[in-house]
């Protein structure tokens, strides 16, 4: 069965909404859910749960451009932030930087042209005792090395290979 | 999750019957629980330090039909680690601690406002609130007492180290960017939707739990006069065991040091980037409210580290993280960092880095947030202590960046 994707973003934002309530303070909770699923919050995400909690699209679009785990640009299906903070940076941050960009292909804030990973720096992660640390997703990996950032990474490749229906799509 | 061991010394956390001081405090007075805490001394593990009994008893005192109780777990400052092995490892201490607080002040419900960062404990957190409704200690008539429910929720933060700040906080629970308020009014009397809400950090709420359990006495026997009980520290930079210390406020940085094998040392930061940093000529100084205070950060610069880059880091992190709301802190952490860009190439005259320390001194005072008024602090606290390390360098080969 075929649902086209907005009519797909539009019927989980109901259904969040069911669970979350309609008062303002469900906005932020609302959009990690589009942001988890769909890797971005569109124009029309914005706009679907502007209606559904009565609030002008513009209130929705401040809130999105304030926090830095929510983007209204297309994102990764995995996102790989790496701490830049003093602890990891100590520990060798700019040696992981480098390979991780040797490793993707790409800069910072860029995504790889398969949508499949983006690179982002991250302020402190709470692991300066086990850095250089980096998150992809929810996941954490500390005392990375410059040889390990290929593994961790062909770890996520196979991944998305085996889940390829879930690849995030254009909405 | 493949994240090692972090190192520890003995902690009090693992000694205590996990809800002795919750089933305690339900068999008391609201205001004998409050008193008990203010007896303890216990002040707030976040790094302001306010008395948490002063806090409780303000929200208490609201009128108010609804009452919040948040957890603050928002951890965020460089080189701040501790919340992070609290939750992960002693979560039931960290909620029974905010049950009773619930119960102390009034409230029906509590909020755990959890960083982004730390997505992957939010599953054993809820796991862990689930089986303690299953066991009656929350929800709808929680130890026996009929009339009365407490029910926690959990709030993912978004990444924004300003929503740590208690304001900001609230606002980002609200919908909202996160922009701190201006206070007055306290979140005591109007927090979260207007409500009165009192917001603890994860250690505080535990802490509070422990001297329940244990009584006052036995939080006051260790410490000093003014900052009584013990703390937990997140360790790291140059030392040979990094990791989450248990010691009685008043710690002198060199036992620290001692401990966690980092004796080497040219300067530690402590309170994380709007915290202080120490030459080791002050290693003799103590950690507490009345000498060095901290939320329990400290940073090891061994005698290799260049403090200039140090100080670049911290100023790249302000920059960042400024909310942006106020001239002083969006516009001077900019001016402190091309400051610091300057004596990188070895192109700043004295008079210039005096203007700096001067444009540091207005943002203490002048900025609408702790975030502003703090982020100076690593700047000229450097400035201070290594001058001659900083001033006339010769105009670097860039590194390979
Ligand atoms: C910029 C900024 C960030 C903060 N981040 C945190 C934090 O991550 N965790 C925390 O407990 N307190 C943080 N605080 C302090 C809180 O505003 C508040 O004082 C604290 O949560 C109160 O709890 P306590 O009294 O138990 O320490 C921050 C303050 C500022 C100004
Ligand atoms: S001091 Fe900084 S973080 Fe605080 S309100 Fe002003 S701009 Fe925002
Ligand atoms: S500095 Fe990198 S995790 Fe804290």
């Amino acid at each position: 069965m075929l649902v086209p994707v907005q009519e797909r973003l539009r019927l989980d934002i109901e259904k969040w909404i069911t669970q979350y309530g309609n008062d303002r303070s469900s906005l932020i909770p609302m959009l990690q859910e589009v942001q988890k699923k769909y890797s971005r919050i569109s124009e029309y995400a914005m706009q679907v749960i502007a209606d559904q909690l009565s609030i002008h699209p513009v209130e929705v679009h401040g809130v999105v451009s304030f926090y830095s785990y929510l983007k209204e640009a297309h994102k990764g299906r995995f996102e790989v932030r790496l701490c830049r903070t003093i602890a990891c940076d100590m520990a060798g941050r700019d040696r992981i930087a480098q390979q991780l960009r040797n490793e993707l292909g790409i800069n910072f804030g860029e995504t790889t042209p398969d949508g499949r990973f983006s690179l982002e720096w991250a302020n402190c992660l709470g692991m300066c005792d086990q850095g250089p640390a980096l998150l992809v997703n929810e996941q954490v990996f500390t005392r990375v090395t410059p040889e390990s950032i290929h593994d961790i990474l062909a770890r996520f490749r196979r991944e998305m290979d085996i889940n390829v229906f879930q690849q995030a799509e254009e909405h | 999750m493949n994240t090692m061991k972090t190192n520890t010394n003995h902690l009090s956390f693992s000694d205590i019957d996990k809800d002795a001081g919750l089933k305690k405090a339900f068999s008391m007075g609201r205001a004998d629980i409050i008193s008990e805490l203010n007896h303890s001394g216990l002040r707030g593990r976040g790094g302001a330090g306010f008395p948490t009994s002063v806090k409780w008893n303000l929200a208490a005192a609201a009128k108010s039909d609804q009452k919040f109780v948040v957890c603050n777990a928002d951890e965020g400052e460089p080189g701040t680690f501790k919340d992070r092995l609290i939750l992960a490892e002693f979560p039931d201490l960290v909620i029974a601690g905010m049950t009773i607080a619930g119960y102390a002040i009034g409230a029906s419900k509590g909020i755990i406002y959890l960083r982004g960062e730390y997505s992957y404990l939010r599953q054993s957190l809820e796991e862990v609130l689930a089986r303690r409704r299953a066991q009656g200690l929350l929800g709808k008539g929680l130890l026996g007492k009929e009339n009365y429910a407490f029910d926690i929720e959990m709030r993912m933060g978004a990444g924004a180290y300003i929503c740590g700040e208690e304001t900001a906080l609230i606002e980002s629970l609200e919908g909202h960017r996160g922009e701190s308020r201006n206070r007055p009014p306290f979140p005591v009397d109007t927090g979260f939707r207007g409500h009165p809400t009192i917001v603890n950090n994860v250690e505080t709420l535990a802490w509070a739990a422990c001297i329940l359990a244990k009584g006052a006495d036995w939080f006051k026997a260790m410490g000093t006069d003014k900052s009584a009980g013990s703390k937990l520290f997140s360790v790291s930079g140059d030392c040979e065991r990094p990791g989450v210390y248990e010691f009685p406020m008043g710690v002198t940085i060199d036992r620290l040091l001692e401990a966690v094998g980092g004796t080497h040392a040219k300067a530690v930061q402590v309170g994380g980037a709007s915290g202080h940093c120490i030459p080791a000529a002050e290693f003799k100084r103590t950690l507490a409210f009345e000498d060095v205070p901290t939320g329990g950060s400290v940073i090891v610069f061994g005698p290799q580290r260049d403090m200039l880059a140090i100080a670049k880091n911290f100023l790249e992190f302000f920059t960042e993280e400024s909310c942006g709301q106020c001239t002083p802190c969006r516009e001077g952490n900019e001016k402190l960092l091309e400051g610091v860009r300057l004596l990188e190439a070895g192109k700043c005259s004295m008079t210039y880095l005096k203007d700096l320390c001067a444009l540091g001194e207005t943002m203490q005072l002048a900025s609408k947030c702790g975030l502003g008024q703090s982020s100076p602090n690593a700047f000229l606290s450097i400035v201070n202590h290594f001058k001659s390390e900083i001033l006339g360098r010769k105009a670097a080969a860039p590194a390979g960046r």
